[in-house]
């Protein structure tokens, strides 16, 4: 159904993409650098180290994503393995 | 309205009844005004307390019993049954419509059954009218993937059945109530619930069946069957420690397999599972605080995972097609759809201000009160994940990514209007959560809104972003491929039919060599006697069978004579 594009959507343009980006990094500094000067009561040791959430989010999902891959090599079928069309 | 003592599961049979018999706006009318009745009569006239008693072969059922973990799920099942049948606007399908109807009723009459009996009733019931939904979209996987269901379902209420007899014969009560892991009963109870609540390795029917109903069906599924699981444990086990490790086990596992899945509601189905098990390490865990997180997240999750389930679901309905490697760029046609996915997927995530958030914080916070830390921090991971599979790539492959050159109208009004009842509800929950709050169960003054605790999961989620946005730039995330990935349906589907197919084909074998070899053996013997001596004999040759009627006939005839003398 491709038909020739007329109007330029909001993301066709290259700069709008990397605005919304550098807003991502922007709101991750002051998130990190707000960690030091905020004080989050904690109930659980390791909490405590600044930074916590946010070096545990980062590494908690490309963790996920690399171990995922690999999941993938080995549980990867063709689409009619099951004897069954598409 | 009506009398208080009306089972709420009455209306929406009725109305299951009348719209088998009607068609046109006529039947419509009929199938919304069931939740709207029924919630209202729920809302204004039930209060907590209400039995209602039906015999029936001098047997007691409790088909109503009310209190307010009850009625929590009866508000919800009614709100969700409003909106489902909303989004199934234009569904002009005598099967959906009534299916949808009875299903729901169903839900309902599991939610308030005082007695095992009944429960096993309607549990029986879910699993046979939530079929025809799967069935609904008459394409041979879908009728293969439903016969699946039906069985694994069946089989849990078989499970349920047997485990309320063997509790009647200990205890001799059928009452439900706290049941606990004591017995037989007690753990057959228990796996029937399992299996409803797609506990790890018994999960599999949820992934394979959902995917396969019809736009609208798979919203309805998506409401009623794991959360009446949920409802039945919290009420008949709460506080079963297994379950804080089965839960998080339910919340780590299915992210993964989201993650290079691409079927996106199937997606969806893996990423209910892990929302389930935030549920289940609530209710294992036991405390007021604890209980109260696992069914307001039930709450919350039928609403967000409703709104993401339609939001794929008008896709699919405009497109033809739900897989991430063929879809993309849809914002430029469905801005409205990709605006309310957006929506839903900031809720499932728990970003503060929507509806995940509130929920699932109860539970987190239940968690490390009673030491569970290493678990806490599973589902530390698991919640970034959610973000990961379900807030970030639902609406990215859909609505983003690459443009995949399709190009489609925004979806119809009705959908629209379901999703954005929905998306309302999903910011309205998660901004003034005292309104869900005050429903809830148990007595608990809980606040989710102070700065550590929204700082914290800001920088949970953002962090996860960047990781997202990193893996990208670095090509290092998984494309979605035409592919499908192994998971416990191995076993029933290739191992178990294989393994038939090979004995059969060696037993057949077998059957063909013996019948061979004994064959040529009888045919040797009678070529060696026919060369012998013997076989020139009169008793060694073949006789026709006319020789053997005559002579019969001559005995016969002899038998008679005799017969006739002597009388």
């Amino acid at each position: 159904m491709a038909v020739p594009e007329q109007k330029q959507h909001l993301f066709d343009k290259p700069r709008n993409v990397s605005r919304l980006l550098n807003a991502l990094y922007v709101i991750c500094i002051s998130l990190f650098i707000l960690d030091f000067f905020l004080h989050r009561h904690v109930s659980y040791k390791w909490e405590e180290a600044t930074g916590f959430y946010a070096i545990f989010g980062f590494v908690a999902c490309v963790s996920l994503v690399l171990i995922a891959k690999q999941l993938r090599k080995v549980l990867r079928r063709k689409q009619d393995y099951y004897h069954v069309d598409d | 309205m009506w009398m208080t003592e009306l089972p709420p599961f009455v209306p929406f049979f009725l109305a299951a009844l009348l719209a088998a018999i009607t068609r046109g706006s006529l039947r419509n009318l009929i199938l919304l005004a069931a939740p709207v009745l029924g919630g209202l009569h729920l809302w204004l006239d039930v209060p907590p307390g209400v039995i209602t008693h039906f015999s029936i072969m001098e047997f007691d059922l409790q088909l109503m019993r009310t209190d307010r973990l009850s009625l929590l799920f009866g508000y919800l099942f009614h709100i969700a049954a409003f909106i489902s049948v909303i989004f199934a606007w234009h569904v002009r399908d005598t099967t959906q419509n009534v299916a949808g109807m009875l299903y729901a009723g169903s839900a309902l009459g599991a939610v308030f059954a005082g007695d095992l009996v009944s429960l096993f009733i309607f549990w029986e019931l879910l699993a046979v009218s939530s079929v025809f939904l799967v069935w609904a979209r008459r394409s041979e996987r879908a009728i293969r993937s439903g016969l699946r269901y039906l069985v694994i379902q069946v089989a849990s209420g078989m499970l349920l059945l047997a485990g309320a007899l063997l509790h009647y014969f200990k205890t001799g009560s059928l009452s439900f109530d706290y049941i606990g892991l004591y017995g037989v009963s007690g753990w057959l109870i228990f796996l029937a619930f399992g299996i409803k609540c797609a506990f790890p390795l018994l999960h599999n029917w949820l992934t394979d069946a959902y995917p396969e109903a019809t736009a609208s069906g798979t919203v309805f599924l998506s409401a009623f069957t794991t959360k009446v699981a949920v409802y039945a444990l919290a009420r008949g086990f709460p506080g079963t420690e297994i379950m804080v490790y089965i839960g998080a086990v339910m919340a780590c596992f299915p992210i993964f397999f989201a993650v290079i899945e691409n079927d996106l509601r199937r997606v969806l189905a893996y990423s209910m599972i892990n929302q389930l098990g935030f549920m289940v390490c609530g209710i294992g865990v036991g405390t007021a605080l604890a209980l109260n997180g696992a069914v307001a997240h039930a709450f919350n999750d039928v609403l967000f995972k409703g709104l993401l389930f339609m939001s794929m679901g008008a896709v699919l309905y405009r497109t033809g097609n739900i897989n991430g490697s063929d879809l993309g760029g849809l914002y430029k046609s469905m801005p409205k759809t990709a605006t309310l996915c957006i929506v839903g997927a900031c809720s499932i995530s728990a970003f503060p201000l929507f509806s995940g958030f509130v929920s699932k914080s109860l539970v987190m916070t239940a968690m490390i009160q009673q030491g569970y830390d290493y678990l806490w921090l599973m589902l530390l991971f698991a919640s970034a994940g959610v973000f990961h599979h379900a807030g970030i790539k639902i609406p990215y492959f859909a609505f983003f990514a690459k443009d995949s050159g399709i190009r489609t109208q925004e979806a119809p009004l009705n959908m629209l209007l379901a999703m954005g009842l929905s998306a309302a509800l999903c910011i309205f929950i998660g901004s003034q959560p005292q309104y869900l709050y005050n429903l809830l169960p148990w007595a608990v003054t809980y606040w989710p809104y102070d700065i550590s605790h929204v700082l914290s999961q800001m920088q949970l989620l953002f962090f996860s972003a960047l990781a997202f946005v990193w893996l990208n730039r670095q090509g290092l995330y998984p494309p979605e491929l035409h592919a499908i990935n192994l998971d416990v349906e191995w076993l029933y589907r290739k191992l178990l039919p294989d393994t038939a197919g090979w004995v059969y084909n060696n037993l057949h074998r077998v059957h063909i060599d013996t019948s061979n070899s004994l064959k040529t053996s009888l045919s040797e013997i009678t070529k060696t006697v026919a060369s012998s001596y013997l076989g020139r004999l009169h008793l060694a040759t073949s006789w026709p069978t006319g020789s053997m009627v005559f002579w019969i006939a001559v005995i016969l005839g002899f038998f008679l004579l005799a017969d006739i003398i002597q009388h």
